[in-house]
C-alpha cells in the first residue's frame, strides 16, 4: 500500500519537487511541444497531458501490456517507459495506426472476428500485434499465442484475437 | 428484410473501440481537473491515532489532504449509503471515523494539480495506528459460522430450500457413497481496468461524473443520498466498462471520495485507483463446502447434501446460492442443504461472476464424477439417468431445458464416445492425457427496465436505456431488436446507454440484461410504432384509414398493410408530418410473473475439457474444450459465442490459476498485482469451441433470451478438475489445481 517515510527524510524531500523541462516527442507523425518532469511516464504523458487516452493504463507496473505502443516499430509497455527517454523517437499508439479514413487491416480483423469484449485491453493487443509482425518472429499459432502472452485480456478474448492476428499474418489456422 | 435478430453482426460499437476513441471514466478531462490519491490501510483492525498530512500540504501543487478528520459532515442513516446491490448491514462508509475494519480501507485522499504530485505527496504522509487483533482465516473460524441475516437482497438470491425426505438414512442405506470437502480462497475481479471516476464540478456545483459503474442510476443514486443532492443535480455517464464482472454492481469508493473532493474544493477531480487497489474491495468469497452423495447400484441418485460456509465481512452479510443447485440439476427424494457465514475482518464479498453457481455446481459436479467412478458408469450416463423436467426446490417444471441435447451435442464434437474410462489409462508422449465433463446451470431472469424510442426527422432511429455494456455486447444486440421491431435497416439505428438521464434500467448483472433491456427496448419501440401508425392513419390519403394495428407491419422503414405491400408510408414521410419534431415514446417493460412464477427458468450447459498433465512437474494444460449451451434464443451468435469463450477463460483460469492469497498475519492480500496474482492469459488457452443448441421458450420474456454472461464459466472448473482426475487418478477438491497439489 503506501510507503511510510521518516519525518527528517520528508523534510529533505518536500521541498525539492523535479523541475519542469520543455521535451519534444514525435507521436502518429506530429510533434509535440511539453513541459513535463522527468518522473512522468510516457502513460501519463500520452493520457494525461496529450489526452491521447486510446492508449491504456491496466496496471502501471509493466505487467499486462495495455499500455503498449510501438516505439520505432518496436512494442513497449508506455507504464515504464519515461516520456523525457523518448524525446528522439518515432512514436505510433492506436490513434495513429490506421492510414487516413480507414482502418488497420489489424483493426479491421479484430472487428471482424470479435476479438474483444469490453475493449479495454484492445489498443495494446492490437499494438502489440503490429510489433509482433514487425518482429516477424511468430510463425505457427502457437508462436501468436506465446508472444501475444505479455497483453493480458480478462475478458477472455483470447482465441479471437488469435484469429484476427492469425488471419492478417496469413498463418494456417490448424498450424 | 431479414430480421436481424440471430444475425452474426459485428458489434456497432467495435470501431470505437479498435481505434481508441471508446473513453472510459478515466479518459475526460475538466478545465483545471485536479488528480486524487487514495492512501490505504495499512494493518487490518484498529483504530488511526494520528494522520501526518503537514509535509504533504507544503507540497508545491498539493490542494488538500483529505482525512476523517476534517471532511464534511455527511448523510447519517445508513439507508443513504445503500446501493441497488448492497447485502443486509450497515455499508462501508470512507473516511467515516478512525476505524480500521479491513486491510486496504481508504483511509486518506491527497489532491493535488497533477497525479505525479498526489502521488508522490501521497507518500509523504504518514499514519500512526494502535492495532487490534484481527480475523482473516476462514478455515480457522469455522465454528463461528452463523445463518446470514436476511434482507431485500434475499429476495433475489433464495436461502436454501427446506430439507427433503431424511437424507441421514437414505445416505446410510446407499450401497454408493462419495463425500469431499470443497475449497477455495478468495478470488479478485480485476477487470482490465482499474476502478475511476471522474467529477466534472459544473459551474452551478452541479456534477456530472465519468464512473465505472455496472448501472449509473446506482452511483447516481449513491451520491445523491450520500451527499444530500437532488437527483437532477447529479448525472453519472458511462458509456465504456472495461470489464467489471460484477466489481461494478456497487459505488466503489473512488466514486465517494472523488465527489467529495469535488464538492468541498468546488473543482472537478479524477480519483483513478491502482491495480493494488483493486484487491481492497468486493471479492469472491472463500468457501468451504461439504458435498455427499449416496446411489443405488443402478446410478439412482437417492440421498444428497450440500453444506457450504462463506466468508463475508464484519459490517454486512454478502451471502450467495452456493447449495440450492442440486436440487435444479438433480431429483433425489432425500436431500439436505445449508449454508452459513463467518464474518472476518475484511472487505463485504461482491458477486463475482456466476456468484455462488461456480462456487457450489463444481463441487457437486466433482463429487457426480466421483460417483461415476465409482459405479464404473460413465459421468454422461449417470446424468441423463438423475434427468429432471422438474427444479425440485420449487417444485416447478422448467419453462424449456434442453440440457440432454447439450450433453448429445457435447459429446459429439468433443469425440467423447472414444474415452477410456479408467484414470490414467490415455497418454501423449510423456504427458498424462484426461478427458472430463460437466454440467453447468444458472438463472435465466428478467426484472422491470424502461427505454425511450424515438424517431428523429431524419428518419433515424434512436433508442435510449439507462443500462450498461460491459462487453457484453449490450449495444449491439439492443440495436438488433430495435431494428427488427420498426422493420429499419441497422445503420439507421441507434442505441445509446449509460447515462442516469435515460429511463431507468436496474443494474447489469445476473444475465439478466439481454432479456430485461430487450424486452424493454422492444416494447418501446413497439408503442413508437403504435403513435406512427395512428399518425399515417390521419395524413392525407393515408392507406391505412380503416385498418387496425394488427393488418400492418414494418419493414425496410415503412409501414406496410399486411394484405397489400404496394399500401406504404414511409417513416420518413410520417415523421415529416410532425411539423420539425422527432416523435418519441417512453414505455416500461415488466416481467409476466402471472406466467413465470408456474415454471423454473435457467440456462444450461454441458462443458467438456482436455488436459493434458505433466508427471513430473505436475503442470496442466487445457487443451481443448467445448461448451454445448442451451440458452433459449440467441441474439447474436457472435458476440454470444465471445461471451461463452470468456466465460470458459475465466473457467479454466479459476480452476488452475486463481487465488488471492493473503497473509493472515496482516490480513492482507500479498499477490496483488496481476504478476502475482494469476489469470490466464493468452499461451494458457488454445481449442476452445462453443454450440448453441436450438432451444425455444414462450415464458422467460417476450424475446426468449436467457443470458449468458454466466453460464460458460459454471461448467467449467468441474470439468477440468475431472479431467485432472481422468488424467492423474488424483481428485483434487481444492481450486485452483497448482501443480504442487498434483505432485
Ligand atoms: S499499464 Fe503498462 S503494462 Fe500494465
Ligand atoms: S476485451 Fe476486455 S480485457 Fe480484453
Amino acid at each position: 500500500m503506501q510507503t511510510t517515510l521518516s519525518p527528517e527524510t520528508r523534510a529533505d524531500l518536500a521541498p525539492s519537487l523535479p523541475q519542469k523541462q520543455a521535451i519534444k516527442l514525435t507521436i502518429n507523425g506530429t510533434v509535440h511541444h511539453l513541459e513535463l518532469a522527468p518522473w512522468t511516464t510516457l502513460l501519463d504523458a500520452l493520457r494525461e497531458y496529450l489526452h491521447l487516452t486510446g492508449t491504456k493504463k491496466g496496471c502501471d507496473h509493466g505487467q499486462c501490456g495495455a499500455c503498449t505502443v510501438l516505439v520505432d516499430g518496436k512494442r513497449i509497455n508506455s507504464c515504464l517507459t519515461l516520456a523525457v527517454m523518448k524525446e528522439d523517437s518515432d512514436i505510433t499508439t492506436i490513434e495513429g495506426l490506421a492510414a487516413e479514413n480507414g482502418l488497420h487491416p489489424l483493426q479491421t480483423a479484430f472487428v471482424e472476428h470479435d476479438a474483444y469484449q469490453c475493449g479495454y485491453c484492445t489498443p495494446g493487443q492490437i499494438c502489440s500485434a503490429v510489433g509482433l509482425m514487425n518482429e516477424g518472429q511468430a510463425k505457427t499459432i502457437d508462436d501468436i499465442r506465446e508472444l501475444m502472452s505479455g497483453n493480458l485480456c480478462r475478458c477472455g478474448a483470447y482465441p479471437h484475437i488469435v484469429d484476427a492476428i492469425r488471419e492478417v499474418m496469413h498463418i494456417e489456422p490448424k498450424s | 428484410m431479414t430480421p436481424y435478430i440471430g444475425k452474426s453482426i459485428s458489434r456497432v460499437d467495435g470501431v470505437a473501440k479498435v481505434t481508441g476513441k471508446a473513453k472510459y471514466a478515466a479518459e475526460y478531462f475538466a478545465p483545471d481537473m485536479l488528480y486524487g490519491w487514495v492512501i490505504s490501510s495499512a494493518i487490518a483492525k484498529g483504530k488511526i491515532t494520528r494522520i501526518h498530512t503537514e509535509a504533504a500540504l507544503q507540497l508545491p501543487g498539493v490542494v488538500q489532504v483529505f482525512t476523517h478528520e476534517n471532511r464534511p459532515s455527511l448523510a447519517w442513516f445508513d439507508v443513504n449509503y445503500k446501493d441497488q446491490d448492497a447485502p443486509p448491514g450497515s455499508p462501508f462508509r470512507p473516511l467515516r471515523d478512525a476505524t480500521i475494519l479491513y486491510s486496504g480501507q481508504p483511509i486518506t485522499l491527497v489532491v493535488a494539480e497533477t497525479l505525479e504530485v498526489a502521488r508522490f505527496a501521497a507518500t509523504l504522509v504518514q499514519v500512526d495506528y494502535e492495532e487490534d487483533d484481527h480475523e482473516t482465516a476462514l478455515e480457522h473460524n469455522l465454528h463461528r459460522a452463523r445463518e446470514p441475516k436476511s434482507g431485500v437482497a434475499s429476495l433475489l438470491k433464495s436461502p436454501p430450500p427446506k430439507p427433503r425426505g431424511d437424507f441421514e438414512k437414505a445416505f446410510e442405506a446407499a450401497p454408493f457413497q462419495t463425500t469431499g470437502q470443497h475449497i477455495h480462497s478468495v478470488e479478485h475481479h480485476n477487470p482490465m481496468e482499474m476502478f475511476a471516476s471522474t467529477v466534472v464540478y459544473e459551474k452551478d456545483g452541479k456534477l456530472t461524473i465519468y464512473d465505472k459503474t455496472q448501472g449509473a442510476p446506482n452511483s447516481q443514486m449513491y451520491v445523491s443520498q450520500v451527499f444530500n443532492m437532488p437527483f437532477s443535480d447529479v448525472r453519472v455517464i458511462s458509456p465504456y466498462v472495461g470489464g467489471a464482472f460484477g466489481s461494478g454492481l456497487r459505488p466503489q469508493y473512488q466514486l465517494f471520495l472523488a465527489v467529495l473532493a469535488a464538492r468541498e474544493l468546488k473543482r472537478s477531480v479524477r480519483v483513478s485507483l491502482t491495480r493494488q487497489q483493486m484487491f481492497t474491495f468486493g471479492h469472491r468469497p472463500a468457501t468451504v463446502q461439504n458435498v455427499s452423495l449416496g446411489a443405488t447400484a443402478d446410478g439412482t441418485i437417492d440421498a444428497i447434501r450440500h453444506d457450504a460456509i462463506g466468508e463475508t465481512s464484519r459490517f454486512e452479510d454478502y451471502f450467495e446460492i452456493v447449495v440450492n443447485w442440486a436440487g435444479m440439476l438433480y431429483p433425489a427424494p432425500h436431500v439436505k442443504f445449508t449454508y452459513n457465514l463467518v464474518p472476518l475482518d475484511t472487505f463485504t464479498p461482491l458477486d463475482m461472476r456466476a456468484p455462488g453457481g461456480v462456487t457450489g455446481v463444481p463441487a457437486l459436479e466433482m463429487e457426480v464424477d466421483e460417483l461415476a467412478h465409482k459405479l464404473g458408469m460413465d459421468p454422461i450416463e449417470l446424468r441423463l439417468k438423475n434427468y429432471t423436467e422438474r427444479d425440485m426446490n420449487e417444485d416447478l417444471p422448467y419453462s424449456s431445458k434442453e440440457l440432454r441435447e447439450c450433453f448429445r451435442q457435447g459429446a459429439e464434437r468433443f469425440g467423447w464416445a472414444s474415452r477410456n474410462p479408467e484414470p490414467r489409462s490415455m497418454r501423449n508422449g510423456h504427458t498424462l492425457v484426461g478427458w472430463g465433463m460437466a454440467t453447468g446451470i444458472w438463472d435465466a431472469t428478467q426484472g422491470p427496465a424502461r427505454a425511450e424510442a424515438v424517431l428523429t426527422v431524419n428518419g433515424k432511429l434512436r433508442v435510449t436505456s439507462a443500462t450498461a455494456d460491459i462487453g457484453t455486447g449490450t449495444y449491439t444486440i439492443m440495436t438488433q431488436i430495435a431494428a427488427d421491431t420498426l422493420g429499419m435497416p441497422i445503420e439507421d439505428v441507434i442505441f445509446r446507454l449509460g447515462d442516469s438521464n435515460m429511463p431507468l434500467a436496474p443494474i447489469e448483472g445476473g444475465s439478466w440484461t439481454a432479456a430485461t433491456v430487450g424486452s424493454a427496448v422492444k416494447v418501446a419501440c413497439e408503442a413508437l410504432g403504435k403513435k406512427l401508425f395512428k399518425m399515417a392513419q390521419k395524413m392525407k390519403d393515408s392507406p391505412f384509414a380503416d385498418a387496425k394495428w394488427e393488418d400492418v407491419w414494418f419493414s425496410d422503414a415503412h409501414i406496410l398493410l399486411k394484405t397489400n405491400p404496394y399500401a406504404a408510408v414511409s417513416l420518413l414521410e410520417i415523421v415529416g408530418q410532425n411539423g420539425g419534431r422527432a416523435v418519441s415514446e417512453t414505455a416500461t417493460s415488466l416481467p409476466n410473473m402471472l406466467e413465470q412464477r408456474k415454471y423454473a427458468r435457467a440456462v444450461h450447459s454441458a462443458a467438456f475439457v482436455e488436459v493434458e498433465v505433466d508427471e513430473d512437474f505436475g503442470t496442466v494444460r487445457v487443451t481443448r474444450a467445448v461448451t454445448a449451451v442451451a440458452g433459449g434464443r440467441i441474439l447474436n451468435p457472435k458476440t454470444a459465442r465471445s461471451q461463452i469463450i470468456g466465460g470458459m477463460v475465466w473457467g479454466i483460469s479459476k480452476a488452475l490459476e486463481e487465488e488471492s492469497v493473503m497473509d493472515h498475519q496482516f490480513g492482507r492480500f500479498m499477490n496483488h498485482n496481476l504478476a502475482e496474482y494469476h489469470v490466464a492469459v493468452n499461451a494458457d488457452i488454445q481449442d476452445l469451441d462453443v454450440i448453441f443448441v436450438d432451444e425455444t421458450d414462450t415464458i422467460v420474456n417476450p424475446l426468449g433470451v436467457k443470458g449468458l454472461g454466466e453460464i460458460g464459466i459454471v461448467g467449467m472448473p468441474a470439468a477440468v478438475a475431472n479431467a485432472v482426475f481422468h488424467a492423474t487418478g488424483k481428485r483434487i477438491r481444492s481450486l485452483p489445481i497448482t501443480l504442487d497439489k498434483l505432485l
